[in-house]
């Protein structure tokens, strides 16, 4: 096989793996506009402040130390215990789930009913917000965050296609055990939504709020709901992406990331958004392995939004999205 | 009492239908133009000059552009940051390349670039919307900075990447530059702002400004009414893009002096004029004003307050300040969602009644 192509699926590989984690956040994405159509800004942050969280229940470090130090000239930083993994992860479940019922209680009750406009402003407003609680809970240095998965090159992959094709590929294996983890997600996500009876009602007011008011489904409650799994998948990517890359401010910018990823997939599907996530990793890689001679690097800051934005005009509703149906 | 409307009879149409009807507002707003060229300049000092007032008077001509597209025309845009830096490069080209020209000339060009880009990146506009379109103009915002970034001829082939404006001159005052001084830098930036603001204001109460309308409330209604959405759109886009091309020309070659696409122009810039547009009311001139005001002043009072006045460490105080401005986001939402300008109207209407309320 010619050097060139064995590049090139190395590189797609690469990219279905990366895909994998955009596919993540996007699945944030796509549950809370399902539910309550509104598009959340705030899914990054949402997985930065979820990592933030779990790195300073592992270390010990006491929330607001910074300002309380500033505020009364104490020098405190640390419990001074480590907390194990196990306990830490259900810690900040809960916490992400006091996230959503926080949300739900100080801004969304007031919000409904107003345009989705200013519905995403509103999750804009709260990104900012969290970024900054975020910041100033647990401190703006770059942590590393370990939870016991494997990382590193894979050495059965290397193996295998050096046996196959006599060139061993580099693939991480925190890739794979996300993409495991990415499944594994869905699936639950998916059993819930179909068997369960919570499952059922949110399927009910993502079809329509009043008629699901109206047989007696809480809103707020499936809210609350919502915006709790939003939570723990935020956490879920937040783990993956800050095992990989360290917990700093630039984990938030996932979320852009995760927009064409949306755009391709359809704001309405959880297919939809793994496809989209697989394609848009796929793409921008191999446009970078096949055009960075030519124009250049860095090109993945833009090529998955040019994607996007080609294939909206042909197909405004994503790949899988429901088709867009107007009326005057 | 203090806010009256009565007794003002208008005996001709030209009286009728111009700008501020009203004489209370009228006279209003005299007074402040004439503070604005006359007293201003007299009392501006440096600190006042670049930390408030200047980039005051810059963003309220990019939260003018953008309320015009989203506030008139509802076509939610995110890549501001990046129709800002296409206004800042064309203005270096074209300083660079003609030294002879007019600043003032290069910076109405620097926008007229912008508006031609912008229509560009707005043509995906009448194929899709809301949400999507405002994923679409990202692609606008990252492509550009890329481009900025990328391509050494835009910034005349220099080491470090960066540009830096060259000295200019109107009536032998240097107004860029090192050597520009801070009543030189406000009155060119003023002179802008009052006629882009004369620009939106005009534009958007004659037929144009009214297809604007239409095409926000509902477009498909107003295409059958006869509202071209094609001209309608990329008209708002590009009178847009022109506005906020003259404020990145502005911010780099008056304000800034050197600038990098990536750091100066980036993603945050664009929310910041979103912020601005949302607080200050959508569809409304007051309201560009009023938001960039709030979001220019607000954070650097914050800043006296904390860093100066209680002697909290510079970090700490950043992060409360975003952690302040998403709440007041998130507070103007919930309690005004159109912004101070319908909180001013509230105000007038009580004004109106004061001190006889029902």
């Amino acid at each position: 096989m010619p050097d060139t192509l064995l590049f090139a699926l190395e590189a797609s590989l690469n990219g279905l793996t990366a895909g994998v984690m955009y596919a993540l956040v996007a699945l944030g994405f796509v549950l809370i506009f399902k539910a309550s159509g509104i598009f959340n800004f705030a899914q990054g942050v949402m997985a930065l402040f979820a990592a933030l969280t779990l790195v300073g229940f592992q270390s010990g470090q006491i929330p607001f130390s910074h300002l309380i130090n500033a505020m009364f000239g104490t020098r405190l930083h640390h419990f001074g215990w480590n907390m194990p993994t196990m306990l830490a992860i259900p810690a900040t479940v809960l916490v992400m789930i006091a996230l959503a019922i926080l949300v739900e209680r100080f801004i969304l009750k007031h919000l409904v009913n107003q345009e989705p406009i200013i519905l995403f402003m509103a999750t804009i407003g709260l990104a900012y917000f969290l970024e900054g609680v975020g910041d100033i809970m647990w401190g703006a240095e770059v942590k590393a965050l370990d939870v016991g998965l494997p990382k590193g090159m894979s050495s059965a992959v290397d193996e295998a296609t050096f046996n196959w094709f006599g060139y061993g590929f580099y693939i991480d294996r925190l890739e794979i055990w996300a993409a495991g983890i990415a499944a594994v997600l869905v699936a639950v996500l998916t059993v819930f939504s179909q068997y369960t009876k919570q499952g059922r009602a949110l399927r009910a007011v993502a079809d329509d709020h009043q008629a699901a008011l109206s047989v007696g489904i809480s809103l707020r409650f499936i809210w609350v709901l919502t915006w709790s799994i939003a939570g723990i998948v935020a956490l879920v990517a937040g783990i993956m992406w800050g095992s990989k890359s360290g917990v700093q401010f630039s984990l938030s910018l996932i979320a852009l990331k995760a927009l064409p990823v949306l755009i391709l997939g359809g704001f309405t599907s959880i297919p939809g958004a793994i496809v989209g996530g697989l394609i848009i990793g796929v793409g921008e890689k191999l446009f970078d392995f096949f055009m960075n001679p030519i124009i250049g690097g860095a090109t993945e800051n833009w090529f998955a939004y040019m994607l996007a934005l080609v294939f909206l005009l042909f197909r405004p509703q994503g790949l899988f999205g429901e088709r867009i149906i107007e009326r005057v | 009492m203090l806010y009256r409307e009565a007794g003002d009879y208008k005996t001709s149409y030209v009286a009728d239908s111009q700008t501020f009807p009203i004489k209370f507002d009228r006279y209003g707003y005299y007074v402040l133009l004439g503070f604005a060229f006359l007293v201003m300049p007299l009392i501006i000092n440096d600190y006042w000059a670049n930390s408030i007032v200047v980039p005051f008077l810059i963003y309220a001509i990019a939260a003018l552009g953008l309320n015009i597209l989203i506030g008139y025309c509802g076509q939610l845009s995110l890549g501001t940051g990046g129709f800002m830096a296409v206004g800042a490069y064309a203005s270096y080209k074209l300083m660079t390349a003609f030294p002879d020209l007019n600043i003032i000339f290069v910076i109405i060009i620097a926008g007229v670039v912008t508006a031609a880009v912008g229509v560009l990146f707005g043509l995906p506009s009448l194929r899709i919307k809301g949400f999507y379109l405002a994923v679409a103009t990202l692609a606008a915002q990252f492509f550009l900075i890329w481009l900025f970034t990328r391509t050494a001829w835009f910034y005349n082939y220099s080491p470090t990447g960066m540009i830096s404006a060259p000295t200019r001159e109107i009536f032998g005052v240097p107004v860029t530059g090192p050597r520009a001084s801070a009543v030189s830098m406000y009155m060119i930036c003023l002179c802008f702002l009052v006629a882009s603001a004369w620009l939106a204001r005009n534009l958007t109460r004659g037929s144009i400004g009214r297809k604007w309308m239409a095409i926000r409330d509902m477009d498909i209604a107003a295409e059958i009414i006869g509202v071209n959405p094609l001209i309608a759109k990329l008209t708002a886009f590009a009178v847009s893009s022109f506005l906020v091309g003259i404020s990145g020309a502005l911010l780099f070659a008056v304000y800034l002096g050197a600038a990098e696409a990536g750091e100066a122009f980036g993603i945050d810039k664009s929310f910041l004029v979103l912020f601005m547009v949302i607080i200050g009311g959508l569809g409304s001139i007051f309201g560009a004003f009023a938001g960039a005001a709030f979001l220019i002043v607000g954070p650097v009072l914050l800043k006296l307050l904390l860093v100066n006045t209680l002697g909290w460490p510079t970090d700490l105080a950043a992060h409360l300040e975003i952690m302040i401005v998403g709440a007041l986001i998130l507070t103007f939402l919930i309690v005004e969602p159109h912004g101070i300008a319908a909180l001013w109207r509230t105000i007038k209407e009580k004004l109106r009644l004061w001190p006889f309320p029902y």
